[in-house]
């Protein structure tokens, strides 16, 4: 048994908007393998909950018409790995989030929830993050959508308004955003699997037509600060030059001037900062390769 | 909380079709165990960790303990039990379970083979590191994980019809 005071289930998402109005106290639950592991742990016991586990409508990945690829936000992790849109265009989300927990916990846990607990390890943040994905949230008066960025606010908060009965809908990767990129993730953890990651590291790069030059390279990390963050100094530095490892070893090195890690009891800021500037090196060499380039 | 919830709740349970009253605060693991006597869904850390508990819901893997009764709703479970045939003859891989020495204190057993239960009906080779990673989302304090990969990798190789692979005989 749970110790909650009440559970509200949604059967669609106007409901779920009407009952977060009704009711704006009460937690929202999805695959509920964080709601309910905090409930256990006492942190959100006795709480009301808001179940949107029904809304099968929001499980999917599909093109929508303006070509952004929308990721319905209850599809699970292993549904967006074996999703074959997934793999054809963000092919690094889909290896990403099938590094969370185990699997069952993958097949339970939903993107939608992994972005709006507002942490910075989760694993499909920095990737999202290094796409300029784009958050759905509808809410009493329709949708409004959010540049991933701006949906976190600080660390276990995100850019949802209870009083506007708001709810996260989808997730969109804009086709400028995915044209003819490819990109690379990697969790840096202790353990393979249900782990958390120490840092996370998710670069993806777009190359020009000869394949010579960076045309566009962007970079994310989770656990490298409060919430996951770009390390836009390091982008603006390679962008514009060369493919060459000479490059990419100083794009490495800039990422310190971005990043500002904390020293935990997981590891400490200096050997966070250690591994960010090897592991931007590693995806950006990955991201070159897949994307035809040579070194 | 000032008065109990419940709710009923219709759903497939190992091919029959079932009807109960659930308190909405129950995780699929109480309704599994405390209505139905479904006593191999086993309680570990009731937080997601272990596996114990993992039951099979409309063809995947979940841990039970962290899946509302009231979400079984139209759902087809399966547990441990519903591997067995009419008469209580073990399936292949619980068999294999049992050749293999695959158990020590058993309390992981039932999770592990439900995992392994979904990896072989979907009919494909894996390698032995993706044979790992599939079986990943379990804990075996015995640690007797050894016996339990070769139990499932050799059922994988009989199933697939590789009978002549030299696995086999290890």
């Amino acid at each position: 048994m749970y110790d909650m005071s009440a559970l509200y289930e949604a059967q669609s998402v106007e409901d779920a908007i009407a009952l977060r109005l009704a009711h704006p106290e009460a937690q929202i639950i999805a695959g509920g393998t964080d709601v309910l592991v905090q409930m256990r742990e006492g942190k959100r016991a006795g709480k009301a909950l808001i179940s949107i586990q029904k809304l099968d409508a929001l499980r999917g990945v599909s093109i929508d018409a303006e070509e952004n690829l929308r990721i319905g936000s209850l599809t699970s992790f292993t549904h967006i790995t074996g999703d074959p849109l997934i793999q054809q265009y963000i092919n690094v989300l889909g290896q990403a989030v099938d590094l969370v927990g185990g699997p069952q916990i993958r097949n339970a846990g939903t993107i939608g929830g992994n972005t709006c607990n507002g942490v910075t390890s989760a694993d499909s943040a920095s990737t999202l993050h290094a796409w300029e994905a784009i958050v759905e949230i509808t809410g009493k008066n329709g949708v409004r959508r959010v540049p991933i960025h701006d949906f976190y606010i600080k660390a276990g908060q995100v850019d949802l308004r209870v009083e506007e009965g708001e709810i996260q809908t989808a997730i969109l990767v804009p086709k400028a955003s995915y044209d003819r990129t490819y990109g690379s993730y990697i969790k840096y953890a202790m353990r393979n699997a249900m782990d958390i990651a120490t840092l996370g590291t998710s670069v993806n790069a777009r190359l020009s037509v000869d394949k010579k030059t960076f045309e566009r390279v962007r970079i994310a990390f989770g656990v490298a600060g409060p919430v996951p963050m770009r390390a836009l100094k390091a982008e603006s530095f390679i962008n514009g030059k060369p493919v060459t490892l000479a490059n990419i070893e100083q794009f490495g090195k800039t990422v310190l001037e971005d990043i500002n890690p904390r020293d935990s009891w997981r590891a400490t800021k200096a050997f966070r900062q250690h591994i960010a500037v090897e592991s931007a090196k590693r995806c950006l060499i990955e991201s070159v390769k897949l994307a035809g380039g040579e070194l | 909380m000032a008065k109990n919830q419940y709710q009923l709740v219709t759903c497939t349970i190992n091919g029959k079709e079932v009807e109960q009253m659930v308190d909405v605060r129950a995780s699929l693991t109480d309704m599994l165990r405390g209505d139905f006597r479904l006593t191999s869904v086993k309680k570990g850390c009731e937080v997601g960790e272990c596996g114990a508990c993992n039951v099979i819901i409309d063809g995947e893997c979940y841990n039970s303990c962290l899946y509302l009764a009231v979400w079984a709703e139209g759902k087809h479970i399966t547990t441990l039990e519903g591997l067995m045939g009419p008469n209580g003859e073990l399936s292949d891989i619980q068999q294999a379970f049992v050749d293999e020495a695959a158990i020590q204190c058993g309390f992981c057993t039932p999770g592990f083979i439900m995992t392994a239960a979904e990896i072989l009906d979907r009919g494909v080779y894996y390698s032995d590191e993706e044979l790992r990673k599939l079986l990943s989302g379990h804990l075996c304090r015995c640690t007797g994980y050894e016996n339990i990969f070769k139990a499932v990798k050799k059922t994988m190789l009989r199933r697939l019809g590789r009978l002549d692979d030299p696995y086999l005989n290890t």
